[in-house]
């Protein structure tokens, strides 16, 4: 799939705070990460939020929809909030955010990008 | 390849239309195994916001969802890159450029169309190009970074859309030069285009009417163009958007009949003069019509995909109405755009200031619509366009279709009152029965849940504002009140909410969503929760930061681009030359934006979030302290100078408004709260539009509260008369608590009175007269909260782990985000537009 994308280490554990995000630098790119700690899983985005362009998702405020518990993220500029696993906008809009998968291994949290 | 018996579908063609075919076929029926063939060297993608292709999305983005597709029921075989060179009839076989002989039973072509390119002398020359493709993009977006200038030739729907994409690429003003005399002339008059042009110029287009060009000159490369009319334009690049050409190449070689103007011939069922040969979308010519637009295209892939397995569906002409996306004006056209009498009656509304047009055309007995146009203002499309597919009566008068009813009964038909089978989202082809279903008996209640269950929304999505309302209507209908839950994840209100946390003596949210909620809480419920542990316990917000909304956790106001506002508190607005020397050297330290508030206090703007704490240590040493200005809190209670100056001035409002601004700041509340204190009847200090404002009078003064400035003003009420200072401040401890004891999450005072059962003669009689008896406890409570006061930035100033928090990278700390950038304007700093 994607040949050229490989794990990288992005911060530790202790970074990120509790059922919440931060956002890591790679080279140009920004990326958000979550840790998912109340189910005990990480994701990873974009931090670019497509409805304005703002470099903003990972000061956003995690949670999750539905009956199967979708976790999200919703943008703080105007609430628009993206699936955290597909990255396609739960609010509606037609945008999508990249995501990546992420690996958390002896307190360091890696990232495939 | 499976060898199975089942027969074999080809497909020519994988662009949108192509791949909903397969789509709809292999929904239809399993006995079919399909073989594709593409041109393009990706599979099918969503052409149709194929621009936005500049605006952030990458081709991956962009691409058609293959769910489901290669399953191992599904027989299905996907060759990109491959096009097919020949269709050999006699031999019902397919040849691929790759060298693939394909043995067909049934062959569907939806090779789709090309753009036009007319036989303009110099048209091959290097920098001129097509808006077809994401790799026509590729090549745009590379030849763009060394334009200074470009031109679209065409002002139709889509050479609008390229010209904003110019302008995306950073090609100031671009050129549109259109043959016909108005812009987009299949959708809208002149006197619309009139509008239309008037809003573009403003986005920096630049128009040319009435342009014949005759020659694309330059060497090698495109230089200028030249026009009928003897003149010329200098450019650097021209992308060509002159309409579209039927791609019947394939066919005519196989000899099938094709128009005389392209396109090839097919009957209702889309069958080409071989009736074992379909031809569907942009290719295909029906009844005398191509259709250049996607939603006609998939209920063609319909028709053949029904009628091959086994149904009997016909294409009975389609819909070309149009909403313009993208290019910042609304444009529409529905339904008969153009008849005017003696067919029927138009009815024209035009606002040159504002750049708004609207038509409608109504029968002649005015009882029916049928059709229109739309500039400026397209909020009303989809219900007209509904209005007219479904020939809803319309009206006693009309115009109210497209001005709003003036007093009196609502204007048109609701969403409710179209038939079951109105078409809502054409695209998917979704109709209004299947929406309420969906709703009352799937139990959707969200446009995601509706996308997922039905699809309607998922193509051009300009049905979705539809949908919501119909979402909406239906749980209406079915006596679903929306309840005053605070969200999904719980199924309390937040008065119930408090209560249980009072109770239970609660203090962290995880442990309100494990008792009382389910999932794992979201944007609504986290600063809602926050904000009544907060009322309650008064605890540093920052313990639980990832609870709090983002102004909260930053303890700062995001701005436009992502750097933080600073407010520091200047009680009453009083301030000493000293301290404003200190805000004006932290402003000149940090690059910082000032602006004086309309709550009397200073804003400084543009801080990245790692100099915030840095900021505030400078601020705190001068003996500031945070303003809540992030907060749903106390912002300022504003004053005039009162006795101490003024020459009218009953009392000393200033005194009294500094009094009341420190007894209340921090408090958390359900919305913000604003104050105001007048030392005379004349109100300079405005204190009758704030949620309380206390007046001076000869004998004391009054107290009124739940007014409102904004953007729904409302006056405060007068809640007692002539009092002393000391029954002030009990009067407003007990109003404070009372709201937030009792009010929904982000309810100002004023709204939170105007749904009180009894109104202000109820709420006088619980804060005055202690009807409830909570007089006691409300002032005892507002005690603990006022004696437990902390400056959070002094909180977070002093502890070094909770100053580490405030960086945009976590791996590089000292790194500012590099994509923050500002303008200047009138000597300062300011926000690049976004
Ligand atoms: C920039 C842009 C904006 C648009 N905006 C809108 C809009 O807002 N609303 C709307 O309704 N429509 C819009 N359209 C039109 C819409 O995209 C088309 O109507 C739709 O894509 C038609 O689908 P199709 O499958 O018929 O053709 P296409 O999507 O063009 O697909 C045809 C495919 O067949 C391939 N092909 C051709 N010949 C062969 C061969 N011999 N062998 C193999 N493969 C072959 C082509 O390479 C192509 O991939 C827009 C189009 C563009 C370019
Ligand atoms: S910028 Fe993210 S929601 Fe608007």
């Amino acid at each position: 799939m994607e040949s050229n994308a490989k794990w990288r280490l992005a911060c530790q554990v202790e970074d990120v705070p509790s059922d919440g995000g931060a956002c890591v630098s790679f080279g140009d790119e920004q990326i958000a990460i979550f840790n998912f700690s109340r189910r005990n899983q990480w994701y990873a985005t974009e931090n670019r939020c497509p409805h304005k362009q703002q470099m903003a998702l990972s000061r956003g405020m995690t949670g999750s929809t539905g009956e199967q518990c979708e976790p999200k993220v919703a943008c703080p500029f105007h609430k628009k909030t993206f699936s955290l696993v597909t990255g396609e906008c739960l609010s509606g809009d037609e945008y999508k955010i990249r995501t990546y998968p992420v690996k958390v291994k002896d307190g360091k949290v890696y990232i495939c990008a | 390849m499976s060898s199975s018996n089942k027969p074999v579908v080809v497909v020519i063609g994988n662009g949108m239309v192509g791949h909903k075919f397969c789509e709809k076929l292999m929904a239809a029926s399993p006995s079919f195994q399909i073989v594709v063939f593409g041109e393009e060297p990706r599979p099918a993608y969503d052409r149709v916001h194929l621009s936005e292709y500049f605006n952030g999305k990458s081709a991956n983005d962009l691409s058609l969802s293959m769910a489901g597709w290669f399953d191992a029921e599904q027989d299905i075989v996907l060759h990109v890159g491959d096009p097919v060179r020949e269709i050999d009839r006699t031999a019902k076989v397919i040849h691929s450029r790759k060298g693939i002989i394909q043995p067909y039973d049934f062959l569907v072509l939806a090779t789709g169309s090309a753009a036009f390119v007319p036989d303009i002398p110099g048209i091959e020359k290097q920098g001129v190009f097509v808006y077809r493709t994401i790799e026509d993009l590729d090549l745009i977006r590379a030849y763009a970074r060394e334009a200074r200038n470009g031109a679209v030739m065409g002002g139709g729907l889509l050479g609008l859309e390229a010209a904003k994409a110019l302008l995306d690429l950073g090609i100031s003003h671009p050129h549109v030069i259109e043959f016909a005399s108005r812009l987009m002339p299949r959708q809208i008059d002149s006197a619309g285009s009139h509008i239309l042009e008037a809003r573009l110029k403003k986005l920096g287009l630049q128009l040319h009417l009435n342009k014949t060009t005759l020659a694309v000159e330059g060497e090698g490369r495109v230089k200028s163009l030249r026009f009928a009319d003897d003149t010329s334009l200098d450019l650097d690049m021209l992308v060509i958007s002159a309409g579209i050409r039927p791609r019947d190449e394939l066919a005519r070689l196989a000899g099938l009949q094709v128009g005389t103007r392209g396109g090839i011939l097919v009957n209702e069922k889309m069958q080409t003069s071989d009736p074992q040969i379909f031809a569907i979308g942009e290719c295909a010519l029906v009844a005398g019509m191509v259709y250049g637009l996607v939603a006609p295209g998939y209920e063609m892939a319909d028709v053949v995909a029904a009628n091959l397995a086994g149904g009997h569906k016909t294409f009975t002409g389609f819909d070309m109405s149009t909403k313009l996306k993208l290019i910042g004006v609304d444009v529409a056209s529905f339904g008969d755009a153009f008849v005017g009498e003696p067919d029927s009656r138009t009815i024209v509304f035009e606002d040159r200031h504002k750049g708004i047009y609207k038509r409608i055309n109504i029968t002649g007995d005015g009882t029916r619509l049928l059709g229109g146009i739309l500039i400026g203002d397209a909020a009303a499309y989809n219900m007209l366009l509904q209005t007219v597919n479904n020939r809803l009566p319309l009206p006693p008068d009309p115009e109210d279709l497209i001005l709003g009813s003036r007093g009196g009964a609502g204007s048109g038909a609701g969403v409710m009152d179209l038939p079951d089978d109105a078409l809502i989202c054409s695209c998917e082809s979704v109709t209004k029965a299947a929406i309420c279903q969906a709703v009352s008996e799937k139990g959707i209640e969200t446009i995601d849940g509706m996308k997922k269950c039905t699809k309607a929304g998922t193509g051009c999505g300009g049905c979705v504002p539809l949908v919501k309302d119909l979402i909406a209507g239906e749980l209406k209908a079915n006596g679903r009140y929306i309840r005053n839950v605070i969200c999904e994840h719980f199924d309390q209100s937040r008065q119930e909410l408090l209560h249980l946390i009072k109770l239970h003596d609660v203090r962290t949210y995880d442990e309100v969503l494990g008792r009382w909620g389910k999932g794992d809480g979201c944007e609504v419920c986290k600063p809602a929760v926050a904000s009544i542990l907060a009322s309650c316990w008064n605890d540093n917000i920052q313990q639980q930061a990832v609870i709090q909304d983002s102004n909260d956790r930053y303890l700062a106001n995001i701005q436009k681009g992502g750097t933080y506002s600073v407010v520091p508190r200047i009680p009453g607005g009083e301030i000493t030359p000293e301290k404003l020397i200190v805000l004006g050297k932290v402003a000149k330290k940090y690059h910082l934006y000032t602006k004086i508030t309309g709550g009397q206090r200073i804003d400084l703007f543009g801080a990245h979030v790692s100099d915030l704490p840095d900021i505030w240590e400078e601020l705190i040493a001068a003996g500031f302290e945070s303003g809540h200005a992030y907060g749903k809190a106390l912002r300022t209670v504003k004053s005039c100078v009162g006795s101490t100056w003024c020459r009218f001035g009953l009392h000393d409002s200033v005194s009294f408004a500094i009094e009341v601004e420190e007894r209340y700041r921090g408090i958390r509340a359900p919305h913000k709260i604003k104050g105001g204190v007048s030392g005379c009847i004349r109100e300079c200090a405005e204190a009758q539009s704030k949620d309380f404002g206390i007046i001076a009078t000869e004998k004391g003064w009054n107290l009124y509260v739940c007014g409102n400035g904004g953007s729904k003003p409302q006056h405060a009420q007068l809640l007692a008369t002539d009092i002393d200072q000391a029954t002030v401040v009990r009067l407003l401890d007990r109003f404070l608590m009372f709201y937030i004891q009792t009010a929904d999450p982000l309810t100002r005072t004023a709204t939170w009175l105007n749904k009180m059962d009894g109104g202000m003669s109820y709420l006088k009689n619980v804060v005055v007269e202690d009807s409830l008896g909570m007089a006691a406890q409300w002032e005892e409570e507002m005690q603990a909260l006022v004696d437990s006061y902390k400056c959070e930035w002094k909180e977070v100033v002093d502890n070094p782990a909770l100053r580490q928090r405030f960086v945009h990278f976590v791996n590089a700390p000292r790194k500012k985000d590099p994509t923050v950038a500002f303008d200047s304007m009138r000597g300062q700093i300011k926000a690049k537009e976004w």
